[in-house]
């Protein structure tokens, strides 16, 4: 084969995307997905549906004639794009029919386990609802291939408008039906699922014809209207100021009822995520303010979320070693007033904490960027060995933990945060903590000591050289960090009632540290986003089984390359407060 | 002139086998203009970081008119005494607005901690209100009130270089270092700078130290001048004095210009 062939588009798309979607089946990334229908629908006198798996096959084929066609004049297809275009599919169609007659005369399975039958069914289009003569399958296989590569090599030729218009249209269509059966798990515990089933979502849990239809074209018509400046943003902006800030605290007030009543609209199981994501909300709150404002880069975060979760279970476990002295205290003075218990344990975890920082901070503030990182990586994996140890186990209970934590309760209800309704009751609580946190990040963030962490985060000389004292104004950035993580370090212990020094590893500082980056560095909003998304989205996802670490994975990948602000930056909203030319006395 | 604001003797500083600031003695008078020049790799900047306490000088004192020596303190702490700077590569944060650069330099002034700031009582609005205010003023007084929301990073050279002066102003200093503050500037930003370098001085009676390599410059404002050259003084007075130092022509020009006798 010349080399001027193996460059050309066509060839080069068409292989990459087979070659991609077989390695896909091969570690079984397909036929994970081959029973999760994404669309349902009548067609050709049968219900048919589109699986999961399919639509990842059909992507491929689209990819590869949409990246083979050359770019035209905007607007129109190239001259030669959609001959590319088919072609790329066509090379795509003829790996995969060569991968499938491969896989039916040699049995891989010995060395790929997942190279099942149903697997070369799949790519090829063969078999279930495509059954038919083997002899069609190939003329088949490679038609689609064909077919679908000149779609994609169309869609590039597109205007850009219509493909912007169209681009959320399909990907929420996508969306809903990845997510159909936690939509459905939603809908059925507010006992709605009914109505909605029928025409939006189908048994097979996938979204139906007249439904995705009907979201599509939800979706364009959003995009029209922002088009012409209908967006409620926008619509905003046009209004009289006293106007506006009716309608926003309006819009703030209903927010906030939304959010009060969201875990009994969503029922329990959806709950205990929302209280996950708020934990981390909470931890990437404090991170934020040591990694976003201060621009001290840690790595041992979860080492502050340990301590706060150990003191708070030592100070409130029936098998705590200090169990005996607290019934002892208890017993004494409980009837004059509370001296145990939650309520206790969170301020005695959030000292515990902060101090924690406090005393980290003092010998290792004086290094810088990566120095830090290490150093703080090394004090968070000492953290989690100690609370394993055998040294300790008396107290930490090495590595079986703690358990026995004692519920929280509702002030001044009496109402124990437990039972069945467990998630929606500790949701207040954690909700709360985050509106205290941001609060705290708020005022922080906007006073002298935020300035002048944002003057070491941007040139600590200077800031030094300007009469800032590097070391306190580190210490305290490290201290109130360290004190929120201590803060969600007990509402954990008192999600799971049990602590392990395993909870405490590396990857949860990891997580923290990467919904910060996904959300916005520095960015209060972007820190809840963050956590939703990074925190949420993987257990939403759950469908996708091993594989959801690795979309994951890949979602990272991409977002730090497409947008490596994050998803919604500082900066942003400063200009959002402040447009263009407006007077600069508004504060 | 009155007492010596900043007196500097017998200052060393060395890096490995290179001594880049060697027995300097300088006496800086209250209320003056001080300018110290020589060839790029004088060792002037390393003067100024000995100054400021960026570097630990080996040898010799750095001594503080009512504030004591220096050569063994943090930057915070000079600053604190009223001992500010600017770089000869300018150093803002470039990220923050015009405004934040000037409310950090007034950092020090301010009293609010950490429970003041999150609990926002009465006296740290009270200090935030004076602090937006000074902030204004001082921006006003270098000419860029209506530039306070825009992000450092986008202002003209010549703004930048006011904001970092209007930055070191903020830590109300006593002494201000200014490193090559007309550097890359053209003949009419130079001139409006000399004026203002007056202006500090007459207005605020600040004592300035500078270092600067346009001699024009020197020569208008400043009125005492030491000429440094691999590390060491070769020369102290004033400019008409230097202007006709042989060893200052050779410096600068070479030995064959101080030869001919050519001017500066």
């Amino acid at each position: 084969m010349s080399r001027s062939l193996l460059q050309h588009p066509s060839l080069r798309s068409g292989l990459i995307a087979g070659l991609v979607t077989v390695f896909l089946g091969l570690v079984g990334f397909l036929s994970a997905f081959q029973d999760d229908a994404l669309l349902v629908g009548h067609l050709l006198g049968a219900n048919r549906s589109l699986t999961l798996g399919t639509a990842v096959v059909l992507a491929a084929l689209i990819w590869a004639g949409a990246r083979a066609a050359p770019a035209g004049r905007p607007g129109w297809p190239a001259p030669r794009g959609p001959l590319y275009g088919a072609l790329a599919g066509l090379v795509a169609a003829l790996v995969l029919a060569a991968f499938a007659r491969l896989g039916r005369s040699v049995d891989l399975r010995a060395i790929f386990p997942k190279a099942s039958p149903e697997l070369y069914d799949m790519v090829a289009f063969s078999g279930g609802a495509f059954a038919g003569e083997a002899g069609w399958e190939l003329l088949r296989l490679l038609i689609l291939g064909a077919a679908m590569g000149l779609l994609g090599a169309l869609w590039q030729g597109l205007a850009p408008r219509s493909r912007r218009l169209a681009t959320p249209a399909i990907l929420l269509v996508l969306g809903l039906g990845v997510f159909a059966e936690q939509f459905l798990l939603v809908l059925a515990h507010n006992g709605i699922a009914e109505h909605f089933r029928g025409w939006l979502f189908l048994k097979g849990g996938g979204l139906a014809a007249p439904g995705a239809i009907l979201v599509a074209v939800l979706a364009v018509a959003a995009g029209l209207a922002a088009e012409r400046g209908w967006t409620p943003r926008q619509a905003l902006a046009r209004q009289a100021p006293a106007r506006r800030r009716a309608i926003l605290s309006l819009g703030w007030t209903l927010a906030l009822a939304l959010t009060l009543v969201l875990p009994w609209l969503l029922g329990s199981y959806h709950s205990d995520v929302l209280d996950t994501v708020g934990l981390y909300a909470l931890m990437g709150l404090g991170l934020n303010i040591v990694v976003g404002f201060a621009g001290m880069l840690d790595l041992g975060y979860v080492a502050f979320f340990a301590l706060g979760a150990y003191t708070a279970a030592v100070l409130t476990s029936k098998e705590s070693f200090l169990a005996p002295c607290i019934r002892l205290v208890e017993g004494v003075c409980a009837e004059h007033m509370p001296l145990t218990g939650f309520w206790v344990a969170v301020p005695a975890a959030v000292l515990v904490a902060g101090l924690g920082g406090v005393l980290l901070g003092i010998p290792v503030l004086k290094m810088r960027g990566d120095y830090l990182a290490i150093i703080t990586l090394g004090f968070g994996e000492i953290i989690r060995i100690l609370a394993q140890s055998d040294w300790l186990r008396p107290y930490l209970g090495g590595s079986q933990g703690i358990a026995g934590i004692a519920p929280a309760t509702i002030p001044f209800s009496g109402i124990a945060v437990a039972g069945l309704r467990k998630p929606q009751l500790l949701f207040y609580l954690i909700l709360a903590a985050c509106l205290l946190a941001v609060f705290i990040a708020r005022r922080l963030r906007d006073s002298r000591l935020g300035r002048a962490w944002m003057a070491i985060r941007e040139d600590e000389d200077v800031a030094e050289a300007m009469g800032i004292h590097l070391v306190m104004t580190k210490l305290m950035a490290f201290g109130t960090g360290a004190a929120l993580a201590g803060l969600a370090g007990t509402l954990f212990g008192v999600k799971l009632t049990t602590i392990y020094p395993h909870s405490f590893a590396l990857l949860v500082s990891i997580n923290i540290l990467a919904l910060i980056i996904v959300g916005g560095m520095g960015s209060i909003a972007g820190v809840m986003v963050g956590a939703l998304v990074l925190v949420g989205l993987p257990e939403l996802l759950r469908d996708f089984q091993d594989f959801r670490w690795m979309a994951f994975g890949a979602v990272l990948v991409w977002m730090m390359l497409n947008r490596p602000e994050g998803l919604l930056p500082d900066a942003e909203r400063r200009r959002e407060l402040r447009p263009e030319g407006a007077p600069a006395a508004a504060d | 002139m009155s007492e010596a604001m900043l007196s500097i003797q017998k200052l060393t500083k060395r890096f490995g086998g290179l001594t880049a600031v060697d027995d300097i003695s300088i006496e800086v008078p209250e209320r003056s203009i001080y300018a110290v020049i020589g060839p790029n790799g004088a060792g002037k900047t390393t003067l100024f970081n000995c100054i400021t306490g960026f570097y630990r000088p080996e040898e010799g004192a750095v001594r503080l008119a009512g504030g004591g020596n220096l050569e063994r303190l943090r930057p915070d702490e000079i600053a604190r005494l009223g001992v500010t700077r600017t770089y000869q590569n300018i150093r803002l944060f470039a990220d923050l607005t015009a405004l934040e650069n000037v409310q950090i330099g007034l950092h020090h002034r301010l009293r609010t901690g950490l429970v003041g700031a999150i609990l926002r009582p009465p006296a740290a609005r009270r200090e935030e209100a004076w602090a937006l205010g000074e902030a204004r003023r001082l921006l006003a007084y270098v000419d860029l009130a209506e530039e306070g929301d825009q992000v450092a990073r986008n202002l003209p050279y010549g703004a930048q270089r006011r904001l970092e002066i209007a930055r070191a102003l903020a830590t109300e200093p006593r002494l201000l270092l200014l490193d090559e503050p007309t550097a890359g500037m053209n003949p009419n930003e130079t001139a409006e700078m000399i004026d203002f370098i007056r202006r500090l001085r007459d207005d605020l009676g600040l004592t300035v130290l500078l270092i600067e390599h346009d001699m024009k410059v020197i020569m208008t404002v400043s009125q005492r001048i030491t000429v440094m050259d691999f590390g060491q003084k070769i020369a102290e007075g004033t400019p008409a004095e230097i202007q006709a130092n042989p060893r200052v022509i050779e410096a600068y020009l070479g030995r064959g210009a101080a030869a001919a006798g050519k001017g500066v």
